[in-house]
């Protein structure tokens, strides 16, 4: 097997949440050692978990959504910490090591490790590294041609620089809330998203690669900038452009096509509970499959649906008629149909059909791991595919502290003596201290 | 001005419609030499997508095209003409990355697949971004943005429990694909480097989708550990205040509600006392209290106040929070301006328009628009002339059908 492309790159990892730890998750997908420095003493709330001991009637009242806190059978743990899908999701090769930076021996400690690294990053609230003393300068004078990223919401300079924000206010100020959700609902009834985080994620992961890149070259480090919201615009660029080049604001158009270009576009109720079927069609040839699918039935013949701009102007009439026929189908089956005929059609899954699906099963796309605080389960796989590096998820998500005699001993260089003196300090452990609740 | 993060890298551009443009919109505002190859007729068919400039459906004047293609070459190209294939081969030898985003079965047909272009150019990265990946039992299928979102995303527990799941906006998920696909090229990209020797990425969008960390993953991972699938729930939470509110010019989030933050909330009201009747545990969950709060006190501060306001409000108590904004609203923020943010692109078939700008900022590897968006077929003296063909070949090329 070939080596992966960054073996021998070590990632100081200070990531929280989801936008920073994705993009550390990429990195350690593709070889990098990637070392989350953590801490027994703070607790960094949504990372490993809303509270670090949740109780069993709070779990087990299941009062909150699985992605929010379905750990392992609905129960409590004495280290819930490490059974938290949200953390388990981006966890997965990365090595934990705990430290309180808040202490001088601490920091004395995180010293010792950044001239053992290639890259620092991370996504915490502007101010906090102020507050332990962390800066570029501090990391290039310990290590020349170190690179950091930094992942603030809105930038490090500007009217907004030192504000804070999760995933779901960042979509609503980049502009993304206002062009999704129903058409007829307020903005108060918004569902969540949080698509901003995967956005940061990715383009951190991007940036960092040419850096790496480029320090090969030139031998010099960088300090980098990851504006969150500023790498979430261009996605939104039909809008922006609308706006740039006619003075158009847009708004939402549910389910339809983004420019309402064509029509049917839309996600239709199907036989049985819960069941939904997204079908798009996107040109003429498209429509006349749909057609054939349906039967043929007399409706399509309305000169209302001739032809691409009558279906988009009679929409609401098409979905109707539509809709009437998806509700007798079973929302799989009826993709598959579709897509045979040619038609661009989807099932809206829920996770239990995910994990049935005959296409993600035959390329791999499930991993098996066990984690000692989980127990053996399937975890998704990597985000893409290459042909000459055959790849896997080498570790299971890390537990907290996991990996300290190997960071401290070998990374850095600890002696058994330091280390046990550490240990009785407190920065080595593998639980947050009792007074967290 | 400094060298940038990709320059020198030569990049082979087949992709069309929105994922696979904006991958390589990354490398190419990071310096790479985009070389895009459209099809001699009719081009990517972005050019015919909204918004159009001035509202003129012009192939020229897509806003969606312009701002996904900055930064690139462009030349046409009949792929299906051995000619074409011919010159196409040519390209690959000084390649550094190939990507392309057809069907799976569309490379290997035209007799260009990884295995016969690995022969040409062993160092050649190829990155080939579809819906499905180049195997499975569904590798041929089509899909569209929603489609993707339905199978691989959040969609399922998007939206009202009573009504329809809802996608996200615009074409976000396209995009995001394309922002992998980048990260997925320069990874394999510094492998190549190093090991002398490139290979083929497989970027299956409902893959990536399916992993990406807006809850796609989660989601698999709670199933697996706790037997539950998330599904659309109520949008209230029981905790005050909580979520989006009305404003006097809009509306605002703010997350101030549990023992933690309301105290905070109190304190931007300017009235800290209120922690005392609202802020316990469980005053915090008591429905009565809850009306009280929000119609006598909270709504009607929020309604005398405009959004930046209750926003700088709430930030100086450590509040999260955001309001809505409209495209319209951010053109006109100051924060973006003083960032000097959005980027100014003169194109000669609309002048002067302001674009979104750069994603990170990076010193040594500086982000930049050097050119605009390609006219179809723009750089095809320059770049085919660079592969020796003079001024009648091209004639003759466009002749017959190849260029």
């Amino acid at each position: 097997m070939e080596n992966l492309p960054l073996e021998g790159i070590r990632v100081i990892d200070l990531t929280v949440v989801w936008s920073g730890p994705y993009a550390t998750q990429m990195l350690a997908d593709w070889g990098a050692e990637v070392i989350r420095v953590e801490s027994c003493q703070h607790w960094q709330n949504y990372t490993r978990g809303t509270e670090a001991r949740p109780s069993q009637p709070t779990i087990g009242r299941k009062v909150a959504l699985p992605w929010f806190r379905g750990y392992p059978g609905w129960k409590a743990h004495p280290r819930s910490w490490n059974r938290f899908p949200w953390f388990n999701t981006h966890a997965r090769n990365k090595l934990s090591m705990t430290v309180d930076l808040m202490r001088p021996e601490g920091m004395d400690i995180f010293k010792r490790l950044v001239p053992k690294a290639d890259l620092l990053i991370e996504n915490n609230s502007v101010d906090t590294l102020d507050k332990m003393g962390i800066s570029y300068d501090l990391l290039k004078e310990l290590k020349p041609d170190i690179i950091m990223i930094r992942m603030p919401g809105w930038g490090l300079t500007g009217p907004y620089s030192g504000y804070r924000a999760f995933g779901l206010q960042m979509e609503h100020t980049c502009g993304h809330s206002y062009i999704r959700g129903y058409k007829d609902t307020p903005p108060t009834t918004l569902t969540t998203s949080f698509h901003c985080d995967a956005v940061a994620g990715g383009t951190a992961a991007f940036a960092a690669l040419m850096a790496l890149r480029q320090r090969d070259r030139t031998g010099k480090g960088q300090f980098i900038e990851i504006p969150q919201i500023e790498a979430m615009i261009p996605q939104l660029g039909q809008s922006i452009m609308d706006f740039t080049m006619n003075g158009r604001v847009q708004t939402t158009v549910q389910n339809w096509h983004p420019s309402l270009a064509m029509a049917p576009h839309n996600c239709y109720r199907c036989q049985g509970d819960d069941r939904w079927i997204n079908i798009t069609v996107t040109s003429e040839d498209e429509w006349q499959a749909f057609c054939g699918v349906m039967g043929h039935p007399d409706w399509t013949r309305d000169g209302r649906f001739a032809d691409a701009l009558s279906r988009v102007k009679n929409q609401e009439a098409l979905d109707e008629r539509i809709e009437a026929w998806t509700v007798t189908q079973e929302n799989i089956p009826l993709m598959h149909r579709l897509q045979e005929a040619g038609v661009p059609a989807g099932a809206v899954y829920n996770a239990a059909d995910v994990f049935a699906d005959p296409h993600l099963k035959e390329r791999g796309f499930f991993q098996e791991m066990t984690q000692e605080d989980c127990g053996t389960h399937l975890y998704h796989g990597l985000p893409w595919k290459a042909s000459k590096t055959p790849n896997r998820l080498r570790l299971p998500p890390c537990r907290l502290g996991e990996h300290n005699e190997y960071v401290y001993k070998e990374v850095i260089g600890v002696s058994d003596e330091e280390y046990a003196e550490l240990e009785k300090a407190g920065h080595i452990g593998m639980d947050f201290i009792p007074s967290i609740p | 001005m400094n060298e940038q993060g990709l320059s020198g890298v030569r990049v082979l551009d087949l992709t069309w419609h929105i994922a696979g443009p904006y991958c390589t919109k990354y490398l190419a505002d990071a310096g790479a030499d985009v070389i895009k190859v459209e099809r001699p007729d009719s081009g990517d068919p972005a050019r015919r997508m909204a918004p159009f400039f001035k509202d003129d459906p012009h192939p020229e004047k897509s806003g969606l095209f312009l701002h996904l293609n900055t930064n690139k070459r462009g030349v046409t190209l009949n792929l299906k003409s051995e000619t074409g294939k011919k010159i196409f081969r040519e390209m690959v030898k000084n390649a550094n990355i190939l990507a392309e985003s057809f069907r799976p079965h569309v490379m290997p047909g035209l007799g260009l697949g990884y295995e016969e272009l690995e022969r040409i150019n062993p160092r050649l990265v190829m990155t080939s971004i579809t819906s499905f990946g180049q195997t499975g039992p569904y590798k041929e299928y089509k899909a569209t943005d929603m489609i993707i979102y339905g199978l691989g995303g959040a969609m399922f527990w998007t939206g009202h429990p009573d009504r329809p799941p809802v996608r996200l906006g615009g074409t976000v998920i396209s995009y995001q694909v394309g922002v992998m696909a980048a990260v997925a090229t320069v990874t394999a990209l510094y492998g190549a480097e190093k090991r002398g020797c490139g290979e083929q990425v497989d970027i299956s969008a409902f893959e990536t989708i399916r992993g990406h960390i807006d809850r796609a993953g989660t989601d698999l991972i709670a199933y697996e550990y706790c037997g539950d699938y998330d599904v659309r729930s109520a949008t209230t939470s029981s905790m005050y205040p909580q979520g989006v509110q009305p404003c006097k010019d809009g509306y605002i989030d703010i997350s101030g509600s549990g023992v933690v933050f309301f105290p905070r909330t109190a304190r931007m009201l300017g009235r800290p006392e209120l922690k005392d009747r609202y802020g316990s545990r469980e005053a915090q969950v008591n429905p009565e209290l809850r009306e009280e709060f929000y119609n006598d006190i909270y709504k009607p501060w929020l309604r005398e106040r405009t959004r930046r306001e209750i926003w700088g409000a709430a930030q100086k108590v450590n509040l999260l929070s955001g309001p809505i904004f409209s495209s319209q609203d951010l053109l006109e923020d100051p924060h973006y301006a003083e960032r000097k943010y959005w980027k100014e692109v003169d194109h000669p078939m609309t002048g002067k328009v302001l674009y979104p700008g750069a994603p990170y900022r990076a010193e040594e590897m500086p982000w930049d628009v050097r050119r605009p968006a390609p006219l179809l077929g723009q750089h095809n003296e320059e770049v085919y002339g660079a592969l020796g063909y003079n001024r009648q070949d091209l004639v003759k090329l466009k002749e017959n059908g190849v260029i």
